[in-house]
């Protein structure tokens, strides 16, 4: 990955609206190139989506998200791939990641209700085969997330004119 | 005792300036001051400020931790009056490394309560009643009113948007007569954002040596250059001994409520100095000094963060004011444009007023930085690219509006 998209990307993951001729103003850079690194970057989907960081505690209709610690029997020949492929298909399941350390795989699961996670683990994640064991933490509140706080911050402290 | 009461009496209903000095009388308000009374009185949330003089990042978290520990384990004495001799070796060792500039931490280093403190310090060191201070303007507001309290003659010396505001050879040479004593170098520059490359200074370095000229070097946005790396007065030939370098972490480490600044010199100034600051303020806060340690040793990284940042926004405003059709020279240093407001008909004091009346959007008039200011509003790009990207807006409709 060179320099130049890795700027963008900087200035992308704080702000994914920015267009392409103020991302090429601030890098003084032509906006030709960065629509073009843009959408080489999209191609090779080192840029998979623009989403929007959510609140969802400000949400009036509150999720239920929930970690879990899964430790299975890798495949001969396919490790953890198609184990982490059948549980990161359920759309319930937010994020997947293979782990050193005590256990395999972590599992984020968002639902509606304590009762949905719960069913979900005991239903679908703990039956799979290769699955050993499981331990179920629900998360009572995100302080941050992706590098943004979630606390609103005091605005602008500062003198409105200075030296 | 009644006669005492009468003269109390008397004095509290009024004319009490009959008690004051010649120097405080008689030094101006800031004219930053005025026009940020101007802007807080109309309490409108609205107004997007552009004149802010500071860092919008707020000091880095690590930094803050240090001090809050420091304070845990009961870190609330005194100083040694030049400040903890680790952060004076800490600050030696820092200039050396971005600058090239070697100073002896034992007696040519001074921690001072921001930059500020070490510019009154060094010019109550230096001027004598009648002497000459050149200062090139516009400029930072402080030198001006510091020198007549001492007595001293600020001279400006106008500088120009068509030389990148550096100052020339010629224009200084004018400026010189025999009182001359000091001149005050403050570049990258508050208000234009100007830099002076070695190749600029070297002229201005034979002058001071040929007039025998001392030199205040206000390095405080040393490194908040965008292209080229900052150059030190002190740095050229012959000039160590001749000036006394003012810097400090305010701007680069986002350390302004702090207070942190330095002044490095010969010993025998920066003792001059030490005499007056021991006996004013004892020594710089100690959780100040202790925040700036932790600056120096960890916080380069952030640093530069923090000035990529910085030019990535000077960009998009230089840019913004030049779609205006306001004439921008691109500034090289500090946080701040200086577009000219001339083509709009109005004084700079006009302009701005009503920009914050019409268009919610609060720039500094240029003439409050002395001569060569007018025609100009001085803007701080230190804010969000949203805020920014509304402001520039509104200053375009609001230019749109006056033709």
């Amino acid at each position: 990955m060179n320099e130049f998209k890795l700027k963008i990307l900087d200035l992308l993951k704080e702000d994914a609206r920015l267009s392409a001729s103020t991302i090429a103003t601030m890098l003084g850079a032509d906006e030709a190139d960065v629509s073009a690194a843009i959408a080489e970057m999209e191609r090779d989907h080192v840029i998979v989506k623009y989403a929007t960081v959510v609140n969802w505690s400000k949400v009036d209709d509150e999720k239920v998200t929930a970690l879990i610690q899964v430790e299975c029997t890798p495949e001969r020949g396919r490790g953890f791939e198609s184990i982490a492929e059948r549980i990161y298909l359920y759309p319930e399941v937010k994020s997947v990641y293979l782990m050193s350390g005590a256990y395999d795989l972590q599992v984020e699961i968002e639902g509606k209700t304590l009762k949905e996670v719960a069913s979900f683990v005991s239903n679908k994640l703990s039956t799979i085969e290769s699955v050993i064991a499981t331990k179920t933490f629900f998360i009572l509140k995100k302080y941050k997330q992706d590098g943004i706080i979630f606390e609103e911050f005091e605005d602008d402290q500062r003198l409105l004119v200075s030296p | 005792m009644i006669t005492n009461q009468q003269t109390r009496g008397k004095a509290s209903t009024g004319g009490m300036d009959r008690y004051l000095s010649a120097g405080a009388r008689a030094i101006p308000p800031s004219g930053i001051r005025r026009f940020f009374d101007l802007v807080s009185a109309s309490k409108d949330s609205s107004i997007i400020s552009l004149g802010v003089g500071e860092p919008d990042f707020v000091t880095p978290w690590h930094i803050r931790d240090a001090a809050v520990y420091s304070l845990e384990k009961g870190k609330t004495q005194y100083t040694s009056n030049a400040g903890m001799l680790e952060l004076r070796e800490e600050i030696a060792g820092y200039l050396s490394k971005q600058f090239h500039m070697q100073y002896e931490p034992e007696n040519e280093i001074i921690v001072t309560i921001g930059g500020s403190e070490a510019i009154d310090l060094a010019i109550r060191a230096l001027v004598e009643p009648g002497d000459e201070v050149l200062i090139p303007e516009p400029s930072y507001v402080p030198y001006n009113p510091i020198t007549s309290l001492g007595g001293g003659v600020p001279v400006g010396i106008e500088t120009f948007a068509k030389d990148g505001f550096r100052l020339t050879e010629e224009s200084l040479r004018a400026a010189i007569t025999p009182r001359s004593k000091l001149l005050i170098l403050s570049y990258p520059s508050n208000p234009t954002g100007a830099i002076m490359s070695y190749e600029d200074m070297l002229p201005i370095a034979r002058l001071v040596e040929e007039h025998d000229l001392i030199v205040v070097s206000d390095e405080i946005y040393a490194e908040l250059t965008y292209g080229s790396k900052h150059v030190s007065f002190a740095s050229l030939p012959g000039m160590k001994d001749r000036t006394i370098l003012v810097s400090g972490f305010s701007k680069a480490f986002a350390m302004t409520g702090w207070r942190m600044g330095y002044a490095c010199g010969h010993p025998e100034l920066i003792g001059a100095m030490l005499k007056i600051h021991q006996y004013t303020v004892m020594c710089a806060p100690i959780m100040g000094q202790v925040a700036a340690l932790e600056a120096l040793k960890n916080g380069m990284d952030e640093m530069y963060r923090m000035v990529e940042s910085y030019n990535q926004r000077r960009r998009l405003v230089v840019q913004g004011f030049r779609e205006i059709g306001l004439d921008c020279h691109e500034p090289q240093g500090a946080f701040y444009v200086f577009p000219s407001i001339e083509s709009t008909g109005l004084s700079s004091e006009e302009f701005s007023m009503r920009l914050v009346r019409d268009a919610k959007v609060a720039a500094v008039p240029g003439h409050v930085f002395g001569t060569g200011g007018e025609g100009f509003i001085r803007c701080s790009y230190a804010s969000s690219v949203a805020q920014l990207t509304e402001a520039l807006e509104r200053i375009a409709q609001f230019v749109q509006q006056l033709k």
